[in-house]
């Protein structure tokens, strides 16, 4: 169950990958039983690229991104495999040298900025709280400039008044803008945005993933998109890593995901979004059945119940591991 | 938000009149003489109905009820003279009327009861805080340990026992059995006579209503921070990289703080009314056991200052708790 990165990506490697999750599983103990999120996982991103990792609902994709910045408790999960930051094994690693890493190396850009900002600080101490984390000698005016600076650098108006505005008194795209000056505060080397416009209308999702790009040139981070929406997917990434029942089922350049796609499921997810340059009349063929449970999936590929094309894998045998598109 | 106190205090001194002319009703048309615990204390429990007419007359209950609560509520601001059996007292402001069992200003007596009392809910109160929330905040980042669920079972066991006997086992145990040295004997001094001896005597009571009151506080304050521990922003204070102290203590104990204080607000007014039991048990002149004597004698002056007195705590606190809370939540706006 090795994977390697995708063909194409090598050709454009610009050096190591900044981050190599490698066999990554995470298993969570319940009364019911030992549940497997996320099992064998594989990919690495390099910087100034974008990995986008599709999904539905329960597929693993925040619990493995989670994984990356230590935030399970590791009371209740089981973490298996290898997470490389910069070359640094990450699994394992004490709290005390895991913080270093959070919000410096690596940061997270939540969905639903609303819940994902403390309700009761003001946004700039939330960003300027952030900065001083991780630079202990900067005085709390030097951080209040700073937060102020990013605000401005994210598109908030008048940023050194709404500094001093509490999540409350901002617009959800505003939030969501804020989230993101907090997440790049301390120049991350890697942004994991997590469904990042989710809970925003269409055109502020445009703004927000426009934004986003911008400052990946400028700061030549690298960026993992994660999202169940194909169409950010498609827009935003370099590569895509489709996840289905905590596994990477395929993985390979955004064109090749898209275009190729080898695997049914990455078939049926594209044949179920409406395309509105082609027929809109035609019909979507919505996945047949439900996703897996995690407590005892099916056995093989865990896709196959739900498969239209087992019947014409030999002798049932099914696909265990992710293809790769445009490999062969 | 003086606007908005200001209201308050309004709408509070509406809702003082309202008690306290419903408590001067009940007794005017409750089932008994409302001047027969007067006439029986001036007489020696030797009260004639002929005699009885003659209080009755004198303490104003032949008269419209609405004249008389309007001169007993202008008393309370400017004071009056009272005349019973052709002696009249000086009844300074605030005068809630003369005890109709010792026919003192009542007043003269309420003012030696709070402070007692005052002693008993502050300390009281303080300790139930001091233990029950660090408790309950270090339960709820264990949860689900060995240590976690012992001490949730061994709170339970204890918040199961009723507080009386607990209070008295606790006052025969420590203050009869072991005699504890550093405990003096349990009753009340005023501080301001000797503090040591107020500590003392206070202790015990103390000790009680705090490691019962806590058990409460530690049960609240694990719940409130266990849900305060799994919001967003907690995510995103651990995805800052902040240590864990500041995760814990400055964004997760801030949010789980707002329905404590709420509790808290409404527990610490009734523990300002008074609390029977514990001044009964430790031998304390407070409020609590005052109002109960009183209620039995069918003292209705003292009834009544006492309903008024709690009253206003409870408006008091609950104003408090809500400045609090606006302190707290920025989301809140008192208008």
């Amino acid at each position: 169950m090795t994977v390697t990165a995708p063909s194409t990506t090598r050709a454009d490697a610009s050096g190591d990958p900044y981050l190599v999750v490698e066999d990554l599983t995470v298993r969570f103990p319940t009364e019911d039983g030992l549940i497997t999120a996320v099992q064998g996982l594989s990919y690495s991103v390099q910087k100034g690229r974008t990995l986008g990792i599709v999904g539905e609902s329960g597929s693993g994709k925040s619990v493995s991104s989670m994984a990356v910045l230590g935030l399970h408790d590791p009371k209740s999960a089981r973490i298996t495999g290898s997470i490389k930051v910069d070359g640094q094994e990450v699994v394992g690693l004490p709290e005390s040298k895991m913080r270093k890493i959070r919000g410096r190396q690596v940061s997270m850009i939540f969905q639903d900025a609303l819940a994902a900002l403390h309700p009761f600080y003001k946004v700039g101490g939330q960003l300027a709280e952030a900065y001083q984390v991780h630079h202990p000698s900067a005085s709390k005016r030097e951080a209040r400039r700073k937060a102020i600076e990013m605000l401005d650098r994210v598109g908030i108006p008048q940023p050194d008044r709404r500094v001093d505005d509490f999540p409350h008194q901002f617009s959800g795209g505003m939030r969501q803008r804020a989230m993101i000056a907090m997440g790049l505060i301390n120049d991350p080397s890697l942004i994991i945005a997590d469904e990042p416009t989710t809970a925003l209308d269409v055109t502020v999702q445009a703004q927000i993933l426009d934004l986003l790009q911008d400052l990946q040139r400028e700061f030549d981070s690298a960026i993992i998109m994660i999202t169940h929406d194909l169409g950010v997917i498609a827009e935003m990434a370099d590569d895509i890593l489709v996840m289905y029942g905590g596994r990477g089922v395929e993985y390979g350049t955004a064109k090749n995901v898209l275009m190729r796609p080898q695997m049914p499921y990455t078939w049926g997810l594209l044949s179920s979004v409406p395309d509105v340059t082609g027929d809109t009349d035609a019909p979507l063929i919505p996945i047949p059945g439900n996703p897996p449970s995690l407590l005892s999936p099916p056995p093989g590929c865990a896709f196959h119940p739900r498969c239209t094309h087992k019947d014409k894998v030999e002798g049932g045998a099914v696909l265990d591991g992710p293809a790769r598109a445009g490999a062969g | 938000m003086y606007a908005y106190i200001l209201k308050r205090l309004i709408s509070g001194a509406v809702v003082l009149l309202l008690v306290s002319f419903s408590v001067f009703a009940l007794f005017w048309y409750g089932p008994s003489e409302p001047a027969r615990a007067m006439c029986d204390t001036k007489t020696s429990n030797r009260c004639t109905p002929e005699r009885l007419a003659v209080f009755t007359e004198e303490l104003g209950y032949d008269n419209n009820i609405f004249a008389e609560y309007g001169r007993y509520v202008g008393g309370i601001f400017v004071g009056r003279d009272i005349t019973i059996s052709s002696v009249t007292v000086q009844c300074d402001a605030p005068c809630f009327g003369l005890s109709y069992s010792t026919g003192k200003p009542v007043w003269n007596d309420m003012k030696k009861r709070l402070p007692a009392t005052v002693s008993v809910a502050v300390g009281g109160a303080f300790l139930y805080l001091l233990i029950g929330v660090p408790m309950g905040v270090a339960a709820a980042r264990r949860r689900g340990s060995l240590a976690d669920k012992a001490l949730v079972s061994s709170f339970l066991v204890i918040s199961s026992i009723p507080y009386y006997l607990f209070a008295l086992l606790a006052y025969l145990y420590v203050a009869v059995y072991w005699q504890v040295p550093w405990l003096g004997e349990p009753g009340y001094t005023p501080i301001t006579q000797n503090p040591v001896a107020w500590f003392g005597g206070l202790a015990l009571a103390w000790l009680c209503l705090g490691v019962f009151g806590c058990t409460q506080y530690t049960r609240y304050s694990r719940g409130s921070m266990v849900e305060a521990l799994s919001e967003d922003y907690i995510r995103t204070a651990k995805a800052k990289g902040l240590p864990t102290r500041t995760v814990v203590y400055k964004h997760a104990l801030r949010a789980a703080l707002v329905p404590i204080v709420t509790i808290f607000g409404i527990d610490f007014g009734t523990l300002l009314a008074g609390t029977i039991f514990t001044e009964k048990i430790f031998d304390i002149n407070g409020i609590g056991l005052w109002t109960l004597t009183a209620i039995r004698a069918m003292d209705l002056p003292i009834v009544s200052a006492t309903a008024i007195f709690s009253a206003s705590v409870l408006i008091l606190s609950n104003l408090a708790v809500d400045i609090v809370y606006s302190a707290l939540d920025p989301r809140v706006r008192l208008s």
